[in-house]
Parts: C-alpha cells; sequence; structure tokens
C-alpha cells in the first residue's frame, strides 16, 4: 500500500492509493481548467458589479446599470402598447359597422381577434369558432340572441347564464324529468321537430310527428315560435335551421326536451378590456360573415 | 435472504415489521374517511408481508462466521433487481405520458389516469424507484469494496432497502388517489416523508460505520460523492418537507412556508436534488465502475478535488434559477444565475476526468458496450451540464423557460447520464455478484446501448426543437403589437414533436426491458465455479463477529 507506480501509458505516477484495484494519477490539474474556472468567476463578479445582486439586511446592491426587472416589464409591455394605440384608438372610437368597412382596419383585426379568440374562446366554440357538441357555431349565421353587433357586444359583455349580475339567461325546460309530458309526448314532439328541418323521418316518426304538432304548439311555441324558427328574446334557438348545438339525430333532441338543456358562457366583463371585447365582437360578426 | 441474517437479527427483523404493521393499522383506522385510510392499509399489508417473509426462514439455520470473511452482497442484488423493476414501469408510465400529450384521449376518461396524475408516477417511479435502489445498491457495493470492510451488521442494509421501497410505493401510489403535496419531486404527504427520514438516517450511519471499518488509510472519491448525496439529500429532504399536517386522520397537510419563500425553498430542494440525487450519487458510481471496466487509473486525483468541492459548494446556490423573472427578487436571481455559471467548470472537469480516464483503453470501449454505455453517458453528463448553466442564464432563460426546452434538458441528463451510467454499472455489476463469466448476452446489451442511445438522442432532439419553437412563438409579437399565436397555435405546432418524443421513449424503454431479459437469464444460467474475482475480499480478519444492531 501507498506505493507510488508509474503508469505506462501517461508517464504519470499514482498517488500510491489503491481501492480494489482502482488508482488514480497525481497529475496537475490542467491549466485550461484554471483558466475556465477563473474566466467564469470573472463573468459571475462583473455580473454582481452591474446588476442587483447582494443582499445587505434589508436591501441588497442594486448594480451599476441600475437594472430591476420589474421597470423592465413595465417598459417592455409600455412598448408594445405604444405600438398597439393607434389602431387600437381607432377601434375604440369608431362604430362597429364603421369598422366592418374599414379594409385596413379590419386586417388589424382579424390578426389580433384570431388569438384574443383562441385563447380565450377557442377552448369551448373552438379555435376557428365552429363550436362542438354543446357550444355553438359562431360562424353558422344562426343566432340564439341576435347577431346585430349591439347584441353580441353585450352577449359577451354578460355572458350566458352566467354569474355575471346581468347575466343573460336561457333555459330549455326539461319536459321529461320534471313530468311535464309523458314520455309517448315526447316521443312524438321530437319526432315533429325533426321534420321542422326537414329531417328524413323513418315512418313512425312521420306518424309521431303529426301529433306533435300540437303539443309543440302547447308547450313549445311560447319560447321556440309557431313555425319553430326560435325566439331571440329568450335565447331559444331555431329548430327549422338545420344547425344544432346539441345534436340533431333522435336521441340527441329526446335528451334535449327530457332533460332540459342550459348551456352557460362565461361573462368577459371583469377579465377583458372593453377594447377587447369591441374587437372580438367585430372579430365574431365578421366570422359569421364569412359563411 | 433470511437465512443470511443472525437470530437477533431476525428478531429484530420481526420486531420491526410489527412496528410498521401496527403503524399501518393506526393510520388505516384513523384515517378510515380519507384517502390516508387506504395508505395505512398499504403500510398494513406491507409490514404484515415483510413480517411473513421473517417467519418462513426464521428457523433455518444460523450463517457460519466465514460470511465475515465475504462482503455482504445480499441485499445488491435485491436492490439491483428492484431498481430494474421499477425502470420498466416507470419508464412505462413515462411513454403514457408522453403519449398522454400527444393524443390527451389515452386517459381512457380515468381521473387516476390524468396527467397530472400519472406524471409523478413516472418521475418518482425512475428518479426514485430506479434511480434511488440503483444507488442504494451500487453505493452498498462501493462502500465495502473500496473501503475493504463488509457492512457492519445483516439487517440494517435491508432496513434500509424495503423501508425505502415502502416509500416509494406510498409516493406512487398516492398520486393515483389523490395526494400529493403538489411541490415537484416532493409530491409524497407528511407520513412518508417522515419514514424516509427514518429510512435515510439509517442509511447515513450504515454508510458512516462502514466507512469507519475500512481498511484503506483514504476515502476513495467515489464515497465522497455517495456521502455527499446521502448528506445533503437529508437536509433537503426534511427542510422542503416542514409541514404541519392538517389532521392526524388525513394525508392533507400545509407547508410552513408561504408565497415566494415556498417557492425558493421548493427549487432550492428541487435543484439540488438535481445535483445531489441525479449528479453527486451517480457520479459516485461512475468513479467506481468506469475506472474498473477500463482498467486505467483515475486520470487526476486533484481534478476530482475541484470538481467535488465545486459542484457542492456552486449547487448550493443555484436553485433559484428555476425561479427566473417571478415574483423572486431579481438579486436572488443573479445569484442563482451566476453560481450556475461558475458550476460549468467544476461539472465539466469531472466529465473530463471520466473521458481522459479511458486513454489507453479506447479499444475496450469500442468493443465492450457496457463501457461505452459509462463512456456516453460522461458525455451527456458534459452535454447537459453545459446546457444547465446556459439555461440559468437570464436572458436564456426568457427563451427557455416553461418550455419544452427544459424537459428536452432534463432527458438529456436523466437518460443521456443518469441512466446510461446506471445501465453500465449494472452490466458491470450483474457478472460479479452472480459470479458469472459476463452477462448472459453481450449482444443484447449492445442492443441495449444503441436502443438507449437513439431513445435519447430522438427524445433530446424533439424537445430541444419544440422548446424553441415554443419560446419563440410564445414571444413573438406581430406588427400591430399583439401576439403573434395563440396559445393553441403552440401546441398545434408541438404535436409531431411530442409523437417523435414518445417513440424516443418507447425505444427507451424497449432497450430496459431487454436488459431485464438479460440479467434474467444472466442470473439463471449456471454459475461458473470459481469466478469469484480475487481479492474480492474484505481484508481477511478484519471484521470481528459484530453484535446484531
Ligand atoms: C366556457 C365555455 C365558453 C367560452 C370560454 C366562451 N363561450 Fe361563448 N358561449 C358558450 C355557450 C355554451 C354558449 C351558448 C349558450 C346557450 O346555449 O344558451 C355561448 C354563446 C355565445 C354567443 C352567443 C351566440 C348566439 O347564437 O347568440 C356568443 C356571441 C359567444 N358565445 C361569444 C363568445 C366569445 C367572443 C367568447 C370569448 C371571449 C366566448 N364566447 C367564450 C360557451 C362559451
Ligand atoms: C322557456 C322557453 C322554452 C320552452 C318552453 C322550450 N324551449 Fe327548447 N330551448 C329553449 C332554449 C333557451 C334553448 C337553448 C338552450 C341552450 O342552448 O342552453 C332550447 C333548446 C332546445 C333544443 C336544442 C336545440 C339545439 O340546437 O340542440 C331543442 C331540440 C328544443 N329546445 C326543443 C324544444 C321543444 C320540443 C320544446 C317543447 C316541448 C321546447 N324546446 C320548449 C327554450 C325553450
Amino acid at each position: 500500500m501507498a506505493v507510488e507506480e508509474r503508469d505506462a501509458h501517461t508517464g504519470y505516477l499514482t498517488t500510491g492509493h489503491e481501492w480494489n484495484g482502482i488508482t488514480e494519477l497525481n497529475r496537475p490539474v490542467p491549466k485550461i481548467i484554471w483558466l475556465f474556472l477563473l474566466s467564469t468567476f470573472a463573468f459571475a463578479f462583473l455580473w454582481w458589479v452591474l446588476m442587483p445582486a447582494w443582499p445587505l439586511g434589508a436591501t441588497y446592491t442594486r448594480g451599476l446599470l441600475g437594472v430591476d426587472q420589474r421597470a423592465r416589464l413595465a417598459d417592455d409591455l409600455a412598448v408594445a402598447a405604444a405600438r398597439r394605440a393607434d389602431w387600437m384608438a381607432e377601434i375604440e372610437a369608431k362604430p362597429v359597422e364603421a369598422i366592418r368597412a374599414d379594409p385596413a382596419l379590419m386586417r388589424l383585426a382579424r390578426e389580433s381577434g384570431r388569438t384574443l379568440f383562441a385563447d380565450n374562446c377557442g377552448v369551448c366554440h373552438g379555435a376557428t369558432g365552429g363550436g362542438g357538441p354543446g357550444y355553438p357555431s359562431l360562424v353558422d349565421g344562426a343566432w340564439l340572441w341576435g347577431g346585430d353587433a349591439k347584441t353580441v357586444a353585450e352577449t359577451i359583455r354578460v355572458g350566458i347564464n352566467s354569474d355575471h349580475a346581468e347575466s343573460r339567461v336561457g333555459q330549455m325546460l326539461a319536459f321529461g324529468r320534471d313530468g311535464i309530458l309523458e314520455r309517448q309526448a315526447i316521443s312524438d314532439v321530437v319526432s315533429f321537430v325533426r321534420s321542422l328541418s326537414d329531417a328524413p323521418l323513418a315512418p313512425a316518426e312521420k306518424t309521431g310527428a303529426a301529433a306533435g304538432a300540437t303539443i309543440f304548439a302547447d308547450n313549445c311555441a311560447a319560447c321556440h315560435g309557431e313555425d319553430g324558427r326560435g325566439s331571440t328574446d329568450v335565447g331559444a334557438p331555431d329548430l327549422t335551421d338545420g344547425s344544432w348545438i346539441y345534436g340533431g339525430d333522435r336521441p340527441s333532441i329526446f335528451a334535449s326536451v327530457d332533460r332540459g338543456r342550459q348551456g352557460e358562457m362565461p361573462a368577459w366583463e371583469a377579465r377583458l378590456t372593453p377594447v377587447q371585447r369591441k374587437l372580438l365582437t367585430v372579430y365574431v360578426l365578421d366570422l359569421g360573415a364569412k359563411q | 435472504m433470511v437465512s443470511t441474517l443472525t437470530t437477533t437479527e431476525r428478531q429484530v427483523a420481526l420486531l420491526l415489521s410489527a412496528l410498521v404493521a401496527l403503524t399501518g393499522l393506526a393510520l388505516a383506522a384513523a384515517g378510515r374517511h380519507d384517502p390516508l385510510g387506504v395508505h395505512g392499509f398499504l403500510i398494513l399489508v406491507y409490514g404484515l408481508g415483510c413480517a411473513t417473509v421473517v417467519a418462513r426462514g426464521y428457523y433455518s439455520p444460523e450463517p457460519d462466521s466465514e460470511r465475515l470473511s465475504r462482503y455482504y452482497d445480499e441485499p445488491i442484488k435485491a436492490g439491483l433487481l428492484i431498481a430494474m423493476a421499477w425502470a420498466v414501469v416507470g419508464m412505462f408510465v413515462g411513454v403514457w405520458v408522453a403519449t398522454l400529450l400527444a393524443y390527451p384521449e389515452f386517459t381512457f376518461d380515468q381521473a387516476w389516469a390524468s396527467f397530472g396524475r400519472l406524471r409523478p408516477v413516472h418521475t418518482t417511479g425512475v428518479i426514485f424507484g430506479f434511480g434511488g435502489n440503483a444507488l442504494i445498491a451500487t453505493s452498498f457495493h462501493v462502500m465495502q469494496r473500496t473501503s475493504r470492510a463488509r457492512m457492519p451488521g445483516q439487517l440494517s442494509p435491508w432496513f434500509v432497502l424495503v423501508g425505502y421501497n415502502l416509500f416509494c410505493l406510498l409516493a406512487v401510489s398516492g398520486y393515483l388517489i389523490g395526494i400529493t403535496q403538489s411541490k415537484e419531486y416532493a409530491e409524497p404527504e407528511w407520513y412518508a416523508d417522515i419514514w424516509l427520514v427514518i429510512v435515510w438516517v439509517t442509511y447515513l450511519v450504515l454508510y458512516l460505520r462502514t466507512l469507519a471499518r475500512r481498511q484503506e488509510p483514504h476515502i476513495y472519491v467515489a464515497n465522497w460523492y455517495y456521502l455527499a448525496f446521502i448528506l445533503v439529500v437529508a437536509v433537503l429532504h426534511i427542510v422542503n418537507n416542514l409541514a404541519i399536517p392538517a389532521s392526524l386522520g388525513g394525508a392533507k397537510s400545509f407547508p410552513v412556508f408561504s408565497g415566494v419563500q415556498d417557492a425558493m425553498t421548493q427549487w432550492w430542494y428541487g435543484h439540488n436534488a438535481v445535483a445531489f440525487f441525479l449528479t453527486a450519487g451517480f457520479l459516485g458510481m461512475m468513479y467506481y465502475y468506469l475506472p474498473t471496466r477500463a482498467g486505467r487509473p483515475i486520470f487526476s486525483y486533484r481534478l476530482s478535488i475541484i470538481s467535488f468541492w465545486g459542484i457542492t459548494f456552486f449547487y448550493m446556490w443555484a436553485g433559484s434559477h428555476h425561479l427566473h423573472y417571478t415574483a423572486l427578487p431579481h438579486w436572488v436571481q443573479t445569484l442563482g444565475m451566476t453560481f450556475s455559471v461558475m458550476l460549468l467548470v467544476p461539472s465539466w472537469s469531472s466529465a473530463g476526468n471520466a473521458l481522459l480516464t479511458l486513454n489507453g483503453a479506447w479499444h475496450k470501449v469500442r468493443d465492450d458496450a457496457t463501457l461505452r454505455f459509462m463512456m456516453v453517458a460522461a458525455v451527456f453528463y458534459g452535454l447537459s451540464t453545459f446546457e444547465g448553466s446556459f439555461m440559468a442564464i437570464r436572458p436564456v432563460n426568457a427563451l427557455s423557460h416553461y418550455t419544452d426546452w427544459t424537459v428536452g434538458h432534463v432527458h438529456a441528463g436523466a437518460l443521456g447520464w443518469v441512466a446510461l451510467i446506471t445501465f453500465g454499472a449494472i452490466y458491470s455489476l450483474v457478472p460479479m455478484l452472480w459470479k458469472r463469466e459476463r452477462m448472459y448476452s453481450p449482444a443484447l446489451v449492445e442492443l441495449h446501448f444503441w436502443l438507449a442511445l437513439a431513445g435519447t438522442v430522438i427524445y433530446v432532439f424533439a424537445m430541444w426543437n419544440s422548446g424553441i419553437i415554443q419560446g419563440l412563438m410564445w414571444r413573438t409579437y406581430n406588427e400591430s403589437g399583439t401576439l403573434a399565436y395563440s396559445f393553441v397555435d403552440s401546441l398545434v405546432a408541438m404535436h409531431p414533436y411530442y409523437v417523435a418524443r414518445a417513440f424516443g421513449g418507447l425505444l427507451f424503454l424497449i432497450g430496459a426491458v431487454a436488459g431485464c431479459y438479460n440479467i434474467w437469464m444472466t442470473i439463471r444460467s449456471t454459475a461458473s465455479a470459481a469466478r469469484e474475482p480475487t481479492g474480492d475480499r474484505p481484508v481477511a480478519g478484519a471484521p470481528a463477529a459484530e453484535p446484531a444492531e
């Protein structure tokens, strides 16, 4: 033990220790390591001098550059805001229809509206507004509450069945669950509803549809209208246009009538600024118009 | 295994098992209206299981004193096998969560299979299950060999191993039923944490006692690293898990720190877990198995010293680089960043020391996949420590933070470094421990090497790409002064990389499964009679018969 040996391959002596066959060469630390080590130290030291770095009791060394991450962020946000300022001001000032008539402004609105929509509304309405089961399409031109600028803006502000004090309230009653209609009556009215949008009916459905017509007039017309074209006063959808929120196949319609529906659209007043909401209104109207 | 224990040890083992079972019973009763009850029951069953094993071997003949002239290898063997089992489980869940990110429907609508619950199963399974067991097993091997001393007593290594795996089981099963502290890599709740403290302190004491019995004047480098790993992990674990249980009949607890202090404590812990669990421990492994396999002296003893003290000192400060651009004061971020930069050279010194040790043995690297595992591991170690220091620089971090780049970086370390060095060590160890000429199939080791390397490279490249794209998409403004991309846009752009990542992970998993098969077949093959390496004995006469602990 503790016999230094010369390693034939490198020519260095070992440290003289041996652990189960392992030995170590007694070789100095290569110069380049010291060099690198010192340069990282120098870098660190420089950074400490320039930036906020070391605590001093209740305060800290501020650094020669006077950088503060909070101030930096505020600056960055201000720069971005400045870039948006002129056209956002225009959006704010002009009426929606005037904006929509201005191609240059619309280009900007589409560009910024797209990400705003995808980030806030896309989870429910789909990134391109196409909707999905339970969430209405905003591009099909069919509106629950109305498709004019004022109405859409209001829907976005207060939401539907949301926790906003002025929320729109729309409810499809649970005719089956709450015992308002018998199963057979529901079945018939479902057949009738399907006939409204000219869905291909099975023979059994055709007979049911005749009986369903009166049930519809008695129970449904108040909200969905005599002709089933819906009412934007109570947010009842048009049942004749072939576009469906919850599905137009028989089981889905049956489920709508049997257990009722009450879709929830959050209110955005507290989360988005008035300009952002106006931008979204423009964007949503534009989506609807494209079809 | 019970036959290697003395009668007193068997009695103590029975007593300990009974204590565990009773604790489990108490928790099951106190927590019967809480998920804690499930864990109480699990602990009870675990305790009873251990008691049964001991009871069944209770009357087997006592080991003779000839054992004292050998190293105590049984717990090492068990630890390696357990580590490989965890590897397969943990990596399988890893591939699953990777698939989930590309195809979210793979939760099969089950709450327990949601991403948030499976992800910690993956991380705990591979880090603590695979990595931890491999560290414990190899440390038992290395500390005995480099001290030329048998472990004192036979019971405490088993206590450490079996106890540690109870902790892992509690952790992993807890996530599935919704028990978590929500601290990354420190998810298990208070009762599991307390248990780990008991196990870990026993581990530390065992290590120190073995070192105290050493027959060599100096302590070999590998032991410094293993000791740093054990000691610092104890400190980290205790401090970060300081919490007050909401009730003794419930799993939930609340940390004593709050707000940014809690975040800082968590990432001081988190980064040092990387440093001392995933780095120091595995460096210990590398410092033993790489030179023995290569048959070369360590390149430079002095370089070892620089890197050891550099790593232990600088890492301690670096945690705050996980909180750049957050509510954490700017000056703390500066310190985290600069210390991370200074950490680079000590880290590279370790990697360099390993690679340069291979000088004179490169032909072996070419021919021997086991040694090549360790060589490539050292390369990845160098790569990921460079990347880590680079990503800690604030302006770089502004791009990389919260993106897949971080995930890629972690896996360059976890797959490329930790797992590869472990596989290298395991393939060296298995023939030694089971006294076989070599692994059952060197071709399978070769296959495993290429699968692991390909998997790692695919994984890491996919995540570099996706991370940088993601980072750029999140920060790009259009000319009208608003963000150019929505979050969903970035997800759509990630999809192909997520598929590639899952594929890379799958290759890595297949490699591990091949490894298991190879190990299994090696154990089953007949022992070559005189395959005890010469000199693989504690220094004769040294270990006097010890009273059982
Ligand atoms: C949590 C899901 C959800 C989110 C997010 C959401 N919506 Fe809705 N939205 C709905 C639902 C559900 C309805 C239909 C409510 C009903 O059935 O009565 C609806 C209805 C609407 C309507 C009325 C459609 C009509 O036919 O009158 C508009 C306009 C609308 N959403 C716009 C938006 C915009 C703009 C955003 C983003 C700022 C948004 N929504 C975000 C769920 C959502
Ligand atoms: C109190 C007003 C009211 C009455 C009465 C009413 N509805 Fe509705 N109905 C609604 C509203 C509001 C909705 C939209 C619910 C939503 O989207 O959340 C709706 C939705 C529906 C839908 C789903 C449409 C889709 O696009 O998926 C069907 C089908 C329907 N109603 C059929 C009926 C039938 C049949 C009756 C009579 C038996 C009836 N409704 C009576 C208010 C009413």
